[in-house]
């Protein structure tokens, strides 16, 4: 089975999801984004959702279960890129994954990741990202 | 109702459920909703789709353009043959949920159609069906 | 398909075809439709004709049928001018008049045709008048929509052009909202809006309701939804000028705008300057900048 790759960057895991994911590529992402936690010890995942054109219950139960387990492995994760379309749909839907960090682009989620690791170090941001 | 074009899907496996979303989308695209119309019904039919196949066992989808006067609309129909819901009232709530869901299925999809109608009958199978119109 | 009955009475109306345009146009002008700027003489009577040869010849063809294929153009023919007539600014029964002018010399025709017994001629003459009324019909229906099309065109555009998106400063927008928001109207500024905010990438945007009159429940719901969204796209909202009779009705209503909520567009702008990291200080006055 496919899956979605999963890329280090600094101590952040970046993924960018780009296809319509069928709900057993949903689960196997959070499967390996928590091994990949645990096994390089990043402090930061960032998800590139600006690809997707629907995100539905289930999609949305990942990102905060996600959220939530990295939380549980001391990283933060921000999503970034809902489109609008995605975002009123959700909002209407009733999820508003009030549990999930997001930022408008990659690189403001970067920003952002590196300004809530340092605050939780007291680093300077620039010393992590 | 004139139907102007209908296809029925089966939905065994959770590909089914991305094709159902690639279908429906195609047809809200076909009949010009407006992008954000378009990601309500694909994401309604998202939602009922999973239904179908976590508690009915699996069942059809069949996706239709439906005209009436002089607008037109996508209509997704669902049906399976599973175990039937016993309190549909109770199932529309918001957090109601047998499957460990969030329980946004239902009432979620609901919210996103503009037509909406359920039944069901234990032990004999539900019927879904959810529109949204072109608006103007 | 027509009966014997109809298709001797298509070849008659076929030959009587002049007279009964005649006697049509006739009853045109005594009704007042012609003139006034709107329409000439001779457009109407064009368009007259053409209608009756399409008429005659689907009655030929189809009997009394309206449904029949071979209307088809005879119903085309009859929305495109009742469209027209409704930009051209006539009222319903005017341009319904139209058609339904075309009952009395029907039936005159019918009473002058030779070769008809007197009881086909009588159903032939129900017949008739029911298949008028039904194109009457279409008429209005065809004006009515080509209305209703432009109500709807009106309705978009002054939503449109009511929910302006403006630029504060690099990554902050603004949405004054004046007027009565309904639920059509406020799904098109939470679209306007979240679209302005990929446009621009803008981290925050300041929703100002201060022309806004009422507020109730529902449009309070779309406001939270409206912020929900922005918050899933990674921007903050801001809502400022809620005014303190909205502020009183809303907790009345149990309505709670959690949300960052700002008493003038100005404190918002303050607030949003600040958490993108910018600061308003005086200018140094050009004397001592020089000194």
């Amino acid at each position: 089975m496919d899956r979605i790759p999963i890329l280090k960057m600094g101590s952040a895991l970046l993924v960018t999801i780009q296809v319509d994911m069928q709900d057993r590529l949903a689960m196997a992402l959070e499967e390996d984004l928590t091994t990949r936690i645990a096994q390089t010890g990043a402090r930061g995942v960032l998800i590139d959702i600006s690809s997707l054109e629907i995100v539905d219950s289930f999609i949305g139960r990942m990102l905060d279960s996600i959220a939530a387990v990295s939380r549980l492995l001391d990283a933060r994760t921000v999503v970034v890129g809902m489109r609008p379309a995605v975002a009123i749909t959700l909002v209407e839907l009733g999820l508003t994954l009030t549990g999930v960090a997001t930022a408008l682009d990659v690189e403001r989620g970067m920003a952002l990741l590196g300004e809530r690791i340092a605050g939780a170090e007291g680093f300077d941001a620039g010393d992590i990202l | 109702m004139p139907v102007t074009s209908s296809d029925t899907m089966e939905i065994r496996t959770s590909d089914d459920i991305v094709r159902v979303r690639q279908k429906v989308r195609d047809l809200a695209v076909g009949i010009g909703l407006g992008l954000v119309d378009q990601t309500k019904i694909v994401t309604a039919a998202s939602e009922i789709a999973r239904n179908t196949l976590d508690y009915g066992g699996g069942g059809t989808a069949r996706v239709e353009v439906i005209e009436e006067g002089f607008r037109r609309g996508v209509r997704v129909t669902f049906e399976d043959e599973g175990p039937g819901i016993a309190d549909v009232t109770r199932a529309m709530q918001d957090g109601f949920t047998t499957g460990g869901g969030l329980g946004l299925g239902l009432s979620g999809a609901k919210r996103l159609s503009n037509e909406f109608s359920i039944q069901s009958a234990v032990g004999v199978g539900t019927r879904i069906m959810i529109a949204r119109w072109k608006s103007g | 398909m027509a009966s014997p009955d109809q298709a001797r009475f298509a070849a008659l109306l076929a030959a009587d075809r002049d007279r009964i345009l005649a006697a049509w146009i006739g009853a045109l002008k005594a009704a007042g439709t012609v003139g006034q700027g709107r329409i000439t003489a001779m457009e109407m009577e064009t368009q007259a004709r053409e209608m009756l040869g399409h008429l005659v010849a689907a009655i030929g063809e189809a009997g009394f049928d309206a449904k029949a294929p071979a209307y088809g153009r005879l119903r085309d023919g009859l929305a495109e001018i009742s469209r027209t007539r409704a930009m051209q600014g006539f009222s319903p029964s005017e341009t319904a008049a139209f058609v339904f002018s075309l009952k009395r010399p029907l039936h005159e025709a019918i009473a002058r045709a030779e070769g008809l017994d007197p009881a086909a001629a009588a159903e032939i003459g129900v017949e008739a008048s029911v298949l008028v009324d039904q194109f009457g019909l279409l008429t209005v229906e065809a004006y009515q929509k080509r209305r209703e099309e432009v109500i709807i065109r009106q309705q978009r555009e002054i939503a449109e052009l009511s929910t302006p998106v403006v630029k504060l400063w690099d990554g902050v927008l603004a949405l004054p909202l004046i007027g009565t928001l309904d639920s059509e109207r406020t799904q098109v500024v939470m679209e306007n809006l979240l679209q302005s905010i990929v446009d621009h990438s803008a981290e925050i945007a300041i929703i100002d309701i201060t022309g806004v009159p009422t507020v109730d429940t529902l449009v309070a719901q779309h406001l939270l939804k409206t912020v929900a969204a922005a918050r899933l796209m990674g921007a903050d909202c801001i809502i400022s000028g809620i005014r303190p009779q909205i502020a009183q009705t809303m907790v009345h209503l149990g309505v709670e705008l959690n949300v960052v909520s700002k008493a003038t567009l100005a404190d918002a702008f303050a607030v949003a300057l600040r958490r993108i990291g910018r600061t308003v200080v005086p200018a140094r006055p050009a004397a001592s900048a020089q000194g």
